[in-house]
């Protein structure tokens, strides 16, 4: 009788042993699934044109996503000139000065706000910048995209700057150097891999999103630099490929995601050899 | 610098409380930006809400040219695909956080759990051009005909496979919500006091009693926190979604039916909404999906805000 509750537990034990290492096993051959796929059906069309042309419309072979690419860029570091700075000095408020209440209302909403989605984002872009500006504009795009990139720079400085140990800043207001140059010279400067680290996880992150750009930055046909006119990307043309009527355009699709794909991959993967390091 | 300034007759600039009264103006700038997304999507909605009052969520009936808005198949759709991606999604995290914490060989822990974050990385767009393109013709020619024949007398499983539909959608979202329920729920494992495991196994547990009945209960408001932020996720989770769900507001029990869900129908039609009701519509589905996430969002940071305090917990 004992015998058999035991080996009864042990099976137990065995069958969910063997569920947990097919979860593991779920979630990598999932991701090498979808890689491989992207990679097989966009491998073919990778080649100079899709980097160097703009596209060409239905049925006219050939073209590329030149102004995707580049807008995909530009709008990546609008939004990050916009929410760099700001989420670094945040960050060094939170950490640096951050007690009290307006503090920990800070740090709570600003965690909040990484749970946002990022179509919210998008209509609260549209309605501080586009309606205004009566017009989609790279700039409404890059103010969504800032929006999401702000709490997770916030975030990840607060962060590290905890790790820079006390002595180091004592070490240099005890040399008579003024606080705000504390901070500056040696508090950031000691976590200064960090938090680069933080910045291309937030911009590996942002660099893929759609959702938001769909109705700020809308996209455009030709090559736009300028903020006020409506600015083509990557994410916005992949979304338009694909859930087109046309064959010929479902190839782009397939395209544009392994070059996106690499993109953020990789930004997102040298990020994180590098936080391992140090 | 001093010298100067009293000459001038200037106050003297203190450096150290203008450095630090600059990043509390911008922390409360943060602070401000959060009341004003708010704001601005409450003012936004106002012509829809002045239109439908309670109606608005309450009714059935989307239908832009006759100009009525509600929004009831589209919190349907919401909550429904996210639920079903959470009961897909939990199972499947939790297995993966006991693998990495418990089982796996020590060499293996890092890469495997690098491995599972990169799907974290993959953006929206992309699974949905291959749940569109890889996953629904699977489902429409594989899966939901056998579901269909096999379960078919239940009413979840009744209708015509489509391929796209909620199911789709459901799977979609819980592969993109795996690694945020698990990457936490990794970490609360991990965060469990050895002498709790080890004063289980003494009493004659096996390991895996050890885990489920000591472990897992230990850390079970850290799990539940990484399982509404899963779920908050979800809700919101847009692109894919748009992309496999079907993008019909109907209200069916059936999960082979198409569906949609709020962030798809702003996506969807956001750009088409010709006049100023119909924006505001949709805003109002942005500030209804807005106010969920927040509140999820809020609740799971303050159990794991809570826990944080008694115990390392790096999330």
């Amino acid at each position: 009788m004992n015998n058999l509750r035991y080996t009864r537990r042990k099976l137990t034990q065995k069958a969910m042993f063997f569920f947990s290492v097919a979860s593991a096993f779920i979630g990598i051959a999932v991701l090498f699934l979808i890689l491989g796929y992207i990679i097989y059906k966009g491998a073919a069309g990778i080649n100079l044109d899709f980097f160097t042309k703009l596209p060409t419309p239905v049925g006219v072979p050939g073209g590329g996503m030149a102004n995707a690419l580049i807008g995909s860029f530009y709008l990546v570091g609008l939004a990050g000139l916009l929410s760099i700075p700001a989420g670094i000095l945040i960050g060094v408020y939170l950490s640096e000065y951050g007690r009290g209440s307006f503090a920990s209302a800070v740090r709570f909403v600003s965690d909040t706000l990484t749970g946002i989605p990022a179509i919210v984002m998008g209509i609260f872009a549209y309605t501080i910048v586009v309606l205004p500006l009566g017009r989609f504009s790279a700039i409404a795009g890059a103010f969504a995209l800032s929006l999401l990139m702000l709490p997770i720079i916030v975030k990840s400085t607060e962060e590290l700057l905890k790790m820079v140990p006390e002595t180091l800043r004592e070490a240099s207001l005890a040399l008579g150097i003024p606080r705000w140059k504390t901070i500056i010279r040696i508090v950031l400067s000691t976590a200064k891999s960090g938090i680069i680290t933080g910045i291309m996880l937030a911009i590996a992150r942002v660099g893929g999103e759609a959702a938001p750009l769909l109705f700020t930055a809308f996209g455009n046909s030709y090559m736009n630099l300028r903020p006020d006119q409506p600015i083509a990307n990557l994410p916005v043309q992949l979304y338009v490929y694909a859930v087109s009527p046309y064959e010929d355009w479902h190839q782009k699709a397939w395209a544009a995601a392994l070059c996106l794909m690499g993109i953020v991959l990789i930004t997102n993967i040298i990020a994180r050899i590098y936080a391992g390091k140090r | 610098m001093a010298e100067r300034g009293r000459l001038i007759g200037l106050p003297l600039l203190n450096k150290d409380k203008a450095f630090k009264w600059f990043t509390a103006f911008l922390s409360f700038i943060l602070l401000l930006l959060s009341i004003g997304i708010l704001f601005e999507l409450i003012i936004s909605s106002r012509l829809s809400f002045d239109a439908f009052g309670l109606k608005f969520i309450l009714s059935r009936e989307w239908d832009p040219v006759q100009r009525l808005f509600g929004a009831l198949p589209f919190i349907w759709g919401t909550f429904v695909s996210a639920t079903l991606a959470l009961f897909i999604a939990f199972p499947i995290s939790i297995g993966i956080a006991i693998f990495l914490s418990e089982l796996a060989p020590r060499w293996m822990r890092q890469p495997v759990s690098f491995i599972i974050e990169l799907l974290a990385a993959i953006p929206s767009v992309i699974y949905g051009l291959w749940g569109l393109f890889v996953l629904a013709p699977v489902m429409q020619i594989h899966v939901e005909p056998v579901l269909g024949k096999y379960l078919g007398f239940l009413p979840f499983f009744k209708g015509y496979p489509l391929g796209v539909g909620m199911l789709t959608g459901g799977i979609i979202i819980a592969i993109m919500i795996i690694p945020t329920i698990s990457s936490i729920s990794k970490e609360v494992l991990s965060a469990v006091p050895q002498h709790q495991k080890e004063a289980a196994l003494a009493l004659g547990m096996t390991r895996w009693e050890a885990i489920w009945r000591v472990m897992l209960p230990y850390g079970r408001s850290g799990i539940v926190s990484a399982v509404i932020l899963g779920y908050g996720r979800a809700l919101g989770e847009t692109m894919a979604v748009t992309m496999v769900i079907g993008n019909t507001p109907n209200i069916s029990l059936s999960l082979l039916d198409p569906a949609y869900t709020i962030a798809s129908v702003i996506a969807n039609e956001f750009t088409e909404a010709t006049y100023e009701l119909y924006i505001s519509s949709l805003i109002e589905l942005g500030l209804i999906l807005f106010v969920i996430t927040f509140i999820l969002n809020a609740f799971a940071r303050f159990l794991l805000w809570r826990m944080k305090r008694f115990e390392e917990v790096k999330v």
